[in-house]
């Protein structure tokens, strides 16, 4: 064996740049969605939950509280349908935690932060697979509701205006939560930031108007984002005064996804690099 | 393992000293979590081509070395290079030179392994199809074929390593980084990935390795450096390390002052401990059947009786320690042998 038969291999060369930044990042985000997509439809106990919560819920609220709640409106079910949409899918967005922490804590990120990829692109695959999964949980809501005799009375003007507001709230929850997945040092950490996202609508004028509570507890859920957006879907789909409650509800969204986002990222460098 | 075993040593031979181009250099390299130091100057040099293992007990700092070549962790001061890029200052050109196969099993254990293996190409920039083919190459020859179908959560301790060696293989990068390859493996699996990290050297890779066990550093490496309170204790091939290192015991205890006294006689050396007050000699050596039978056979021959033979292995710690100080050597040795 001579030197020269030994001689290492020289270096590999640079990829050749055949497509530009833009096109590998948008790629890489791609493939890390398709990840994120496997992963959920796989995971069939989360699946169960995506496809029983909603529908359960709806029965619940119409069938058993809704004969004693009185909303000012004829039917409880048309009060309560924005409510449950935004408990399933908030609920749904909130799951994005769990996923984001078992990456953290099982050795993948360090792959990933090893690669000459875009360091967000797992991120966004999963904010963006929980945008998929919660257009889906919120058909079905939709659906359920349609067949219990939910009669909406928007346009499709409206019904646009509306799918818009529930987009921005699964974005928002989203990466809310992405943070707190970051935050999380254990799975079970981050599903503890679920049930609060769960808890969330029902201090809000999703499923009882805010004028039945007690003062202090009126002020909270008047002044929290969930009730704003409530208003707003509930508005557009109804056709009930939207009040006011649109500006505010689209304020609170873009402020929590630009501020989630930011610090998403930010943790997302720094947590990676300890 | 022979097989396995005999591959590092004929490379050894030919590029142990090495003049190829460093792979990986290090020079000063730090590193403190608060009051503790975890690397103090670490200057390496790993030549292209060869396969260098990083030894260490549980804590020396291994993984942060890993994680500070890998980008993944800035050093306080010192540099560090793959093939000539800054790790610090152009952390994307050194990627480019290197894949990472970190301590715990970095798979998707919802995906199967080929999904695995073509999400990792994909990412890696070799395209749909190019993903497609090197995976199902990496599949069979890591053994995967059967396999490639099932959810990795499915996969064996072994089997998931494999895939994660493959992985790493994936875009086929000059230099492989492998953070305690078989810790938490049973010696079966331990063997089977063994043989997976000599077939990643027939690629012609440099493999940066870290290990917890002195046979494992000995069957892969061309080259190990021992990491001891922050510092590079022992620089070296195999072969050179273990003529500095604490070897197997056999201890003799006699019963008489005259057996003790002609047996010293007979095995005086350098390297024997006599203990004229508790009459015991210990004499370092392989410790194998062949070194007893003939410590027995001489003494045997000369009349002179042992009332007791044991033997007394070197531990990680003695090992390190005798590295580090051969004085500090024989003290442990007296302290490991005062408790048995």
């Amino acid at each position: 064996m001579t030197a020269t038969a030994t001689a290492p291999p020289a270096p590999a060369p640079p990829p050749p740049p055949r497509h530009g930044r833009l096109y590998w990042a948008a790629a890489d985000t791609g493939v890390m969605i398709v990840r994120s997509l496997r992963q959920v439809a796989r995971q069939t106990d989360g699946l169960l939950i995506a496809v029983i919560l909603p529908v359960t819920l709806m029965l619940l609220f119409v069938y058993v509280f809704g004969g004693a709640i009185s909303t000012g409106t004829d039917a409880y079910i048309d009060y309560v349908v924005p409510g449950i949409i935004l408990l399933c899918s908030g609920y749904g967005a909130a799951l994005t935690a769990v996923s984001v922490t078992a990456d953290m804590t099982e050795g993948v990120i360090d792959r990933f932060r090893t690669l000459p990829i875009m360091s967000s692109a797992v991120l966004i695959g999963h904010v963006v697979a929980s945008l998929l999964r919660n257009t889906f949980s919120t058909l079905l809501v939709l659906g359920t509701a349609l067949l219990m005799g939910f009669d909406p009375k928007a346009g499709p003007l409206e019904w646009l205006g509306a799918a818009g507001v529930l987009l921005l709230f699964v974005l928002a929850m989203s990466w809310l939560s992405v943070v707190f997945g970051l935050l999380a040092k254990s799975q079970e950490a981050a599903g503890g930031f679920t049930f609060f996202v769960l808890f969330l609508p029902y201090v809000s004028s999703a499923f009882v108007p805010t004028d039945t509570m007690p003062a202090a507890l009126a002020f909270f859920a008047e002044n929290q984002p969930i009730t704003p957006v409530t208003e707003s879907v509930r508005a557009l789909l109804m056709g009930t005064p939207i009040d006011g409650s649109l500006l505010p509800a689209i304020a609170w969204l873009t402020g929590i996804t630009v501020v989630s986002y930011t610090l998403a990222t930010t943790l997302f460098r720094r947590r990676a690099a300890r | 393992m022979n097989a396995t075993a005999a591959a590092p040593r004929a490379r050894a031979a030919a590029k142990a000293v090495g003049t190829g181009p460093a792979a990986i250099a290090t020079a000063g390299l730090r590193k403190s979590y608060g009051a503790v130091t975890v690397l103090d100057g670490i200057d390496l040099t790993v030549r292209a081509g060869t396969v260098f293992a990083l030894l260490g007990p549980n804590g020396a700092g291994k993984t942060t070395m890993v994680r500070i070549l890998t980008t993944l962790l800035p050093p306080d001061s010192g540099t560090a290079a793959v093939f000539g890029a800054d790790v610090v200052r152009t952390p994307e050109a050194a990627r480019r030179h290197f894949s990472l196969t970190g301590q715990y099993a970095a798979v998707d254990e919802l995906l199967t392994g080929e999904e695995n293996l073509v999400m990792m190409g994909r990412l890696n920039h070799l395209g749909g199809a190019g993903a497609r083919r090197r995976a199902a190459e990496l599949l069979d020859r890591f053994d995967l074929v059967d396999a490639r179908k099932r959810r990795v959560r499915t996969y064996s301790g072994g089997m998931r390593r494999r895939l994660d060696l493959a992985i790493s293989l994936i875009a086929d990068p000059p230099v492989i980084f492998l953070d305690e390859p078989t810790t938490g493996l049973d010696p079966r699996s331990r063997r089977a990935v063994w043989a997976a990290i000599a077939r990643l050297v027939e690629s012609g890779s440099t493999i940066f390795l870290t290990t917890q066990y002195l046979e494992e550093a000995d069957q892969l490496a061309d080259r190990v450096a021992v990491l001891h309170g922050g510092r590079v204790v022992a620089d070296g091939t195999p072969a050179e390390l273990k003529d500095g290192m604490a070897r197997t015991l056999v201890e003799l205890r006699f019963a008489a002052d005259d057996a003790y006294g002609a047996a010293a006689a007979l095995l005086s050396g350098p390297d024997v401990r006599a203990e004229p007050e508790s009459l015991v000699l210990r004499v370092p050596g392989a410790g194998d059947a062949a070194q007893v039978k003939h410590l027995l056979d001489l003494l045997e021959a000369h009349d002179v009786h042992i009332s007791r033979l044991t033997l007394s292995e070197p531990t990680l710690d003695e090992v390190f320690l005798s590295l580090t100080d051969p004085a500090a050597h024989h003290s442990a040795a007296d302290t490991n042998q005062d408790a048995t």
